[in-house]
């Protein structure tokens, strides 16, 4: 084949940069459009406890990892307390500390999370040993056993197992030995314990989580305790009132382990309340926080790494390159005339400042007033230099002059004017007027408006506000469009001014 | 006719007329050479960039050409840095007539040609009077590179000034006519005469208003004429006939388009001759990527051509080889436009 080569490496361009998007896209969620939304929780822990004049120590469990969400930020108010945080398996813990405490106090702990279903990976870890079968006393004992080998022969497995237990367990009009056995416990606490003791009576291995229902505006909430079981390969969350398998959507996991939430040490106990609220943040906010704390390389190196004001440099520079896709297309498949090759693009980049209208207005004026200064100076017969840095000269006056004139005016466009390239200025009027005088004026015109349409399609494509993002987000995209230029590169069939350009070879009424 | 009222008459050519664009597979039927293919596919497969130097600076090539024996107009002097200007008496000594042209000059701009002189000051071939002064400026700018490819400082040649051939003189308004040739491997394939128009400004640019005449490579015969986007056979002038022709010494023109692959090693190569009155075939310049005009002149696409060249396997090393074997297979396409054909 004969472009073989090209192709394979347009290929490669792709996949790297279509791939690098889709990982971006997938793996850390960034969205593909500016706005795209999601919902984060903010939950909030409360603690308030007296202290005793003395030195005291309290450690409140947090979550680490909660199954089903993902952490964007956590925040300690400690006020007076040093504080020191403690990354475990299963939990996190926060200790706060202090020398003198007294009267009442007040910490807070924050946790902004956002639901993610990447994060709902199986929970194997840690592998328990089977308990050992408790002694029951009579009559729990028996009752236990009756209740056992009832479930028994209504399921086939650990998880069908616990779901009978528990359905049993609730039954609102329970037989005796479920009766004998509730009653034992008044809170739910107690019946989770409960039920875990029961269980230990089939040597199943469980464990008690607590977790917090993600409720908007919830407030002075609690934790609920749940059960977990362990079939051999995984930990099987239940909820004890229903017997429902696995953690729905809103419940976060704070805690596993039947540890207690806060502990206080020096000062009177503490009471913890939970508040929850819900609000929306732009995915784009949310993907780079959690990236950040899940250490991926790949937003780290990435432009949102670099200082806000050179991020706002490259948001510029990278839609450079969709300029320069347009001059390719217009040049080459379309076959505009234009005065060099990428002035079209500078010009457009001018038109940022002076939005599109403004723009085009200024840059014909300006060119106008320069064109036929630039024929006066022709009189004078100038050498190519002097005379360039002269129209230069007159340009800028010009530029000044437009402005002051339209801030006496009223038009506040005007004073953008400043940001156009005069450099690439003087460069077209030299241009147009050499043009002019060698191929006439309808050449010149011709080219003329010819760049001054692709600047004005350069800015509608270059401040799109989606390819904006995109090319920012996703840089890698520009391997792609390198790829498509390189293809285009091999384009060898007729431009569109060819069509017109040829027609009169072609003998009326077509050939043969 | 006359009994078609006018107005049906007006229609009826309305009708006749090309629509406004041609399909691109009617191109590609017709074997037309489009832009980004002679860019893509010949200019950067045959034309090596070491040897653009040669062709894009005339001093170079006049030099060469000199050398291998081709004719070429007379180089009187060469002007390379300001301080020569003042020279410019002494360069042009006695010659009555002569040439001014940037070494590096494109699409023919930056050309003076001076016919005569009256006392102390020029007359321009356009029968402008100008001063000393004007000619002094003119060069001037020519150093600076005004009229250059990249605005590069350039060098201004002095030489002789061609005097056409009779043979144009009822097909072209003042200028001298140029024939261009296309030399593809060394084969010449195609040609065609520019001439001179009023709108033109004697200059021999097409899109400046020139008539581009094709040429039957076989005999060296014109074909018929398209002024812009035009279809004619008479000159828009003079309403002489541009169809039919004879171009004398076509034999020998042919040989020197081959031979200046030899000169150039370009193997696609533009070869500018113009017919000199007593001279004979001088080449006035080359081409390192000539244009698609000449497909509009002689009415027929260039790629069958190409590819019929492409295809062969040894090219033969004498330039009359070459020629014979170009006009044997130009004569095998067989797509020329008969005048039967236009009408």
């Amino acid at each position: 084949m004969k472009n073989l080569h090209l192709y394979v490496l347009a290929l490669a361009l792709t996949i790297v940069g279509a791939s690098l998007c889709a990982y971006k896209v997938n793996r850390l969620g960034l969205p593909l459009s500016p706005t795209e939304q999601t919902e984060v929780w903010t939950a909030e822990a409360t603690l308030t406890f007296n202290g005793r004049g003395r030195s005291a120590k309290v450690e409140l469990t947090t979550p680490s990892q909660p199954p089903g969400f993902s952490v964007l930020d956590e925040d300690y108010i400690s006020s007076s307390f040093g504080l020191a945080t403690e990354k475990e398996d299963q939990n996190n813990r926060a200790l706060w500390a202090a020398r003198e405490v007294r009267g009442r106090q007040t910490l807070y702990y924050r946790i902004v999370v956002t639901e993610d279903r990447e994060e709902n990976r199986k929970r194997t870890t840690p592998k328990p040993d089977y308990p050992a079968v408790p002694d029951y006393p009579e009559p729990e004992r028996s009752a236990v056993f009756s209740l056992l080998a009832d479930v028994r022969s209504e399921s086939a497995d650990i998880s069908s197992f616990t779901r009978e237990l528990l359905q049993r367990f609730n039954d609102p009009t329970p037989d005796e030995d479920v009766n004998l056995l509730r009653e034992a416990s008044t809170d739910e606490l107690e019946r989770v314990r409960e039920i875990r003791h029961i269980l230990a009576g089939a040597r199943i291995p469980t464990r008690i989580i607590y977790v917090l229902r993600m409720e908007d505006r919830l407030r002075e909430g609690g934790l609920m305790p749940w059960i977990e079981v362990y079939d051999d390969k995984e930990w099987i969350a239940f909820n004890p009132k229903t017997g429902a398998r696995g953690i729905p959507k809103d419940i976060l996991v704070w805690q596993v382990g039947d540890k207690p939430l806060v502990s206080v040490k020096g000062a009177n106990p503490a009471e913890v309340k939970f508040s929850i609220a819900r609000s929306s943040r732009e995915i784009l906010s949310v993907a780079q926080q959690r990236a950040r704390l899940i250490d991926s390389s790949v937003l780290e190196f990435s432009l949102f790494s670099l200082p806000i004001a050179t991020q706002n440099v490259y948001r510029i520079l990278l839609t450079v390159p969709i300029g320069a896709f347009v001059v390719v297309l217009l040049r080459n498949f379309v076959g505009l005339k234009t005065f060099g090759t990428f002035m079209p693009i500078l010009i457009a980049l001018a038109f940022r400042e002076t939005k599109l209208l403004w723009g085009i207005i200024l840059f014909s004026t300006l060119v106008a007033i320069g064109v036929l200064l630039r024929f006066y100076l022709e009189r004078l017969k100038l050498l190519l230099v002097p005379r360039l840095a002269s129209v230069l000269i007159i340009v800028i006056l010009l530029m000044a002059g437009v402005s002051v004139l339209s801030l006496k005016l009223g038009f506040q466009n005007g004073l953008s004017i400043a940001l156009f390239p005069m450099v690439i200025l003087a460069m077209t009027i030299e241009r147009m007027s050499l043009t002019w005088d060698e191929s006439g004026a309808r050449e010149a015109l011709t080219a003329g408006l010819g760049s001054l349409f692709v600047a004005s399609l350069g800015y509608v494509v270059m401040n799109n506000e989606w390819i904006g993002y995109l090319v920012f987000v996703f840089p890698e995209l520009l391997l792609v469009l390198l790829a498509i230029t390189l293809l285009m590169g091999r384009y060898t069939g007729y431009r569109l001014s060819e069509l017109r350009r040829f027609r009169s070879v072609v003998p009326p009424g077509g050939i043969k | 006719m006359s009994l078609i009222p006018r107005r049906l008459r007006l229609l009826h050519r309305l009708a006749r007329r090309n629509p406004p664009l041609v399909m691109p597979w009617t191109l590609n039927r017709m074997g037309l050479l489009n832009m980004n293919a002679r860019n893509g596919d010949y200019i950067m497969r045959y034309n090596q960039r070491k040897f653009y130097p040669l062709v894009d600076d005339k001093l170079q090539t006049k030099r060469l050409a000199i050398d291998a024996g081709i004719a070429v107009p007379e180089l009187y002097g060469v002007i390379e840095i300001e301080y020569q200007v003042r020279d410019l008496e002494k360069i042009i000594g006695d010659h009555k007539d002569f040439v001014i042209k940037p070494a590096q000059g494109s699409g023919g701009n930056g050309i003076m040609v001076i016919s005569g002189r009256r006392g102390v000051k020029y007359i321009k071939s356009s029968g402008i009077i100008i001063s000393a002064g004007d000619v002094e400026h003119f060069v001037s700018n020519v150093l600076s590179g005004m009229y250059s490819l990249g605005g590069l400082p350039d060098k201004a040649i002095i030489e002789y000034r061609v005097k056409p051939h009779s043979i144009f003189d009822p097909v072209s308004y003042q200028g001298v006519p140029d024939i261009r040739t296309i030399v593809f491997r060394g084969l010449p394939i195609a040609s065609m005469v520019r001439l001179p128009t009023r709108q033109s400004d004697g200059k021999a640019n097409l899109h400046q208003g020139a008539i581009g005449a094709g040429i039957d490579i076989c005999t060296g015969r014109t074909v018929d004429g398209v002024w812009f986007d035009r279809v004619l056979d008479e000159h828009p002038d003079t309403g002489n006939s541009i169809n039919g022709i004879e171009i004398p010494d076509w034999q020998m023109q042919m040989e020197l388009a081959a031979r200046s692959y030899d000169l150039t090693q370009l193997g696609y190569l533009g070869v500018d001759i113009v017919l000199d009155r007593d001279l004979g075939p001088l080449v006035l310049e080359y081409n390192a990527r000539p244009g698609l005009n000449i497909q509009i002149a002689n009415q027929a696409g260039l790629l069958e051509r190409l590819k019929k060249v492409e295809a062969l396997t040894k090219i033969p090393k004498s330039a009359s080889e070459r020629v014979e074997l170009a006009m044997e297979l130009v004569a095998k396409t067989g797509n020329f436009k008969s005048k039967s054909a236009a009408a």
